[in-house]
């Protein structure tokens, strides 16, 4: 798929962090009106088109919970804009400086999950031009992409929880169904999640690696063995692997649960910050976890399992919006950022379109198993395309002036 | 940065903190005057690590290059949807890549340590300080680059006639993932860590374009290319390479290296063999037999026939017993162009170790390369060796042919000879 230019520019929120954080009511009087009604199941907005320039979201909550509205990028994972915490009863406005392009709108009731009443929108007319500077292009990227953090991570609260109930249940197939999907949201924010200190060992530690540390061997990759039990007494032959009894599941489900709970309070907190750099360095952590020795490349992250193809689109994904939220700064940056968004671009394009024949999250992907080591030399050469000119980013970005 | 073709450019940043002041003006001066790939360009001729050979000229240097320490061997394939675009833009940059390693110099336009903190280094580092010593780049064109399906690259057409996949052999016990590939790149230095950090660097480059297939590290040189060096030994304990061809023997190289089809004039064909000795058990070979094995003298290297290392083997001679001084099934018998209608190789093998099996075995054997005019060459000779006494103790275990293209002209890149109309 070739992105132009316009479908990912990153479209303005006017008033920056204020009007994310909506704390502030937007008085900008040219722009577009448009109403949204957020109820417990839906989410409608009055119109599905707009012309490019400011455009403002009046957003009446009518249902019981506190609710969420979001502008987000094509790919459905990038936040153009939010507007949180807004009271049931209650009114926020969404004031966004929206380029010529497709977007979607979504209202998140509950403010956990994925949302309710996704819808398409489109915006026409004329490109805006970009006349900010560095700075202020830069504070948009760093809301965008925190949007984007808490966003994912309020996701993987609830996709966890249905994880666990089918396992607290005894219902195996089907949390055998739902343990890789469970895990997207996880992977897509991987390193900002590795940030706190302790969460990570306790949510994603694979085996050897919690047993080398003394840590009590919990999270995703505990439940995983459960399972797929078999394939756990394959793979260390000399322990005497028994399943988990009721208690045992409990426990461990809980504990999930409890840390990533954990994980959204701090990522919800007041104090969560990212930088720029948390951004362009966690795009390239990102891809490091696909190649790792113990990560997705060499079918070591879901060692019983063998969905490591979920992670791995997962992580390009969370690399890809992390890029996205920087790409026009990069772009601004003379003939060098020109040449490496446009290489960029087309790398991540290749990266998706080669894990698609392999599968999807709605279709399945094959078990990474099948995958021979043809196949993972060209899915290692088509990730090397992308990891080296991602390993420029950061110093596109922060490290040279715009129009040099 | 000054350029390093200039002869009055001043050193740049990263020759003078190798230690290697003048170099690259020197080795610029040997272009001048007419490139010669046995020459050594040396800055100081008291501090060997310091001697560059020219990159550019009427040959690929590294062939006729009197043969170095130290071997770091890349067969690269070209990645998936690659075409011809990605294929010249690689070409062109290991050129410029080469030409900066070569002269002892980082690659990149910032090097190791000059760039941006917020940007990985151009050059991966581990050479600073180090000397060029001696390094040469080779690059080849394996068949596959020439047979990929729907030609990509548009030169399926200017595939030499002589490039076509070597037959199987007796005794052959090829492994397909350190066999064949695309492309080729010999690194030769006289440092290990010299030829690692240009190989590093050039596959870095080739992401996106190319990926690494195999790679082969080799050590203690089995052959000699030069009268002034002497004969060394592979991990048999026997010299090796005693009857090769010499960088001054013209006649001989222009007969039996230099290839003269098309854009290949100039250029040369490689054979790379992996050839894995079982060592346990030959080690455990009475000292007689295995001399009967080779044909010659474990100790000096002369043919059994009788003499000094460099007497001509006489493959007559009888022994008391009535049979062959040089047994018919030696291995110096066979393989000598006395009994190939003359046909002579270039070898340029290197010994290699690389760990060791589940049984406790070493791993490890000879890295053998050889340049022919034509691959034909090869074939017979080895063919010839089909009831050599030495096959029980070897196994042939990763094969690979390549194209080497003449040497690249100023303005030129690797291979443009390829492109041309």
């Amino acid at each position: 798929m070739n992105r132009t230019a316009s479908q990912w520019a990153i479209p303005l929120v006017v008033t920056g962090a204020l009007a994310l954080t909506g704390c502030v009511e937007n008085d900008d009087a040219s722009a577009t009106a448009i109403a949204v009604t957020s109820t417990a199941d839906e989410c409608q907005v009055e119109t599905a088109t707009a012309t490019s320039g400011p455009v403002r979201f009046e957003v009446e909550n009518t249902g019981d919970d506190v609710t969420e509205f979001y502008v987000l990028a094509d790919d459905g994972l990038r936040i153009i804009g939010e507007v949180e915490n807004i009271a049931a009863g209650s009114s926020r406005d969404l004031t966004v400086q929206l380029q010529p392009g497709d977007y979607f709108t979504v209202c998140k009731p509950g403010m956990v999950g994925e949302g309710v009443g996704q819808a398409d929108f489109s915006v026409s007319g004329d490109e805006l031009e970009a006349s900010e500077s560095d700075q202020a292009a830069t504070d948009e990227a760093v809301a965008s992409y925190t949007a984007y953090t808490k966003t994912q991570v309020a996701e993987l609260v609830t996709g966890t929880k249905a994880f666990t109930d089918a396992y607290r249940a005894g219902n195996d197939d089907e949390a055998r169904r739902l343990f890789p999907l469970a895990r997207i949201n996880y992977e897509r924010v991987e390193p900002t999640a590795g940030n706190f200190g302790d969460l990570d060992p306790k949510i994603d530690y694979r085996k050897p690696g919690a047993e080398a540390e003394g840590l009590e061997f919990t999270g995703f990759h505990r439940i995983e063995m459960d399972l797929w039990i078999d394939e756990a007494r394959v793979n260390y032959p000399g322990e005497d692997i028994q399943p988990l009894d009721q208690a045992g599941r409990a426990a461990v489900a809980d504990q999930l649960d409890a840390d990533i709970q954990s994980l959204y309070d701090q990522v919800h907190a007041d104090d969560f910050e990212l930088t720029v750099d948390d951004i362009t360095n966690g795009a390239i952590g990102l891809l490091d976890e696909i190649a790792a020795p113990d990560g997705k490349l060499p079918g070591e992250e879901n060692e019983f399992a063998h969905t490591d193809l979920y992670d791995f689109l997962a992580n390009v994904e969370g690399a890809e919006v992390a890029y996205g939220t920087v790409r026009d700064i990069a772009a601004g940056k003379g003939q060098d950022g020109e040449d490496l968004v446009a290489e960029l671009d087309e790398q991540f394009a290749a990266m998706k379109a080669l894990l698609a024949t392999y599968g999807s999250y709605d279709a399945g992907f094959v078990s990474y198993a099948t995958v021979d080591q043809t196949a993972r030399n060209a899915l290692g050469a088509q990730l090397n395309a992308l990891s080296e000119p991602l390993s420029q980013l950061t110093f596109t970005v922060l490290g040279v002036d715009p129009g040099e | 940065m000054s350029d390093p073709t200039s002869p009055e450019g001043t050193p740049a940043r990263g020759v003078s903190r190798r230690g290697a002041l003048g170099m690259a003006a020197l080795a610029a001066a040997g272009t001048a005057a007419g490139f010669g790939a046995g020459r050594a360009t040396a800055a100081r001729v008291d501090d060997p690590s310091s001697q560059t050979y020219a990159f550019r000229g009427e040959h690929q240097a590294g062939i006729t290059t009197p043969v170095q320490q130290h071997l770091y061997f890349a067969s690269l394939d070209m990645t998936a949807g690659a075409d011809r675009d990605d294929l010249i833009s690689l070409l062109q940059d290991w050129t410029e890549a080469a030409e900066q390693l070569m002269a002892g110099r980082e690659v990149g336009d910032t090097g190791a340590v000059d760039g941006s903190p917020l940007a990985p280094p151009d050059d991966t580092g581990e050479a600073l300080g180090l000397g060029p010593h001696r390094l040469t780049l080779t690059f080849g064109l394996g068949p596959s680059l020439f047979d990929r399906e729907g030609d990509p690259f548009g030169i399926a057409d200017r595939r030499p006639e002589a490039l076509t996949p070597l037959p199987l052999f007796a005794f052959d016990l090829l492994e397909e993932p350190i066999s064949g590939g695309d492309l080729c790149i010999q690194a030769c230095a006289d440092d290990p860590q010299v030829v690692v950090h240009a190989i590093r660097n050039l596959s870095r480059m080739a992401f996106g374009r190319a990926q690494v297939r195999w790679t082969r590290l080799g050590y203690g040189r089995t052959s000699r290319t030069s009268a002034q060096q002497q004969t060394p030994r592979n991990l048999f304990g026997f010299k090796d390479g005693t009857a090769n061809i010499l960088s001054d023997d013209a006649e001989a190289l222009d007969r039996w290296v230099w290839a003269d089809d098309g854009w290949m004039a100039g250029g040369s064909y490689l054979v790379a063999r992996t050839i894995q000795m079982t060592i346990e058990s030959w080690d455990r070979t009475r000292l007689e037999e295995q001399e009967l094995v080779v044909g010659r003298s474990k100790g000096e290297g002369a043919p059994l026939s009788g003499g000094t290392e460099m007497t001509e083997p006489d493959f007559e001679m009888q022994s008391s017993t009535g049979d062959f001084a040089l047994p018919a099934t030696s291995h110096v018998r066979l393989a000598h162009p006395d009994q190939n209608d003359g046909v002579q190789l270039l070898r340029r093998g290197y010994n290699y170790v690389d760990g060791n099996n589940d049984l406790g075995q070493i791993t490890a054997g000879l890295f053998f390369l050889s340049f022919q005019r034509d691959p034909a060459q090869f074939v017979q000779v080895q063919s010839s060796l089909k009831t050599d006494a030495l096959n029980e103790y070897i196994r042939h275990v990763g094969s690979a042919l390549y194209a080497v293209p003449p040497g690249v002209r100023p303005g030129e890149h690797i291979a443009q000879g390829l492109f041309d109309a």
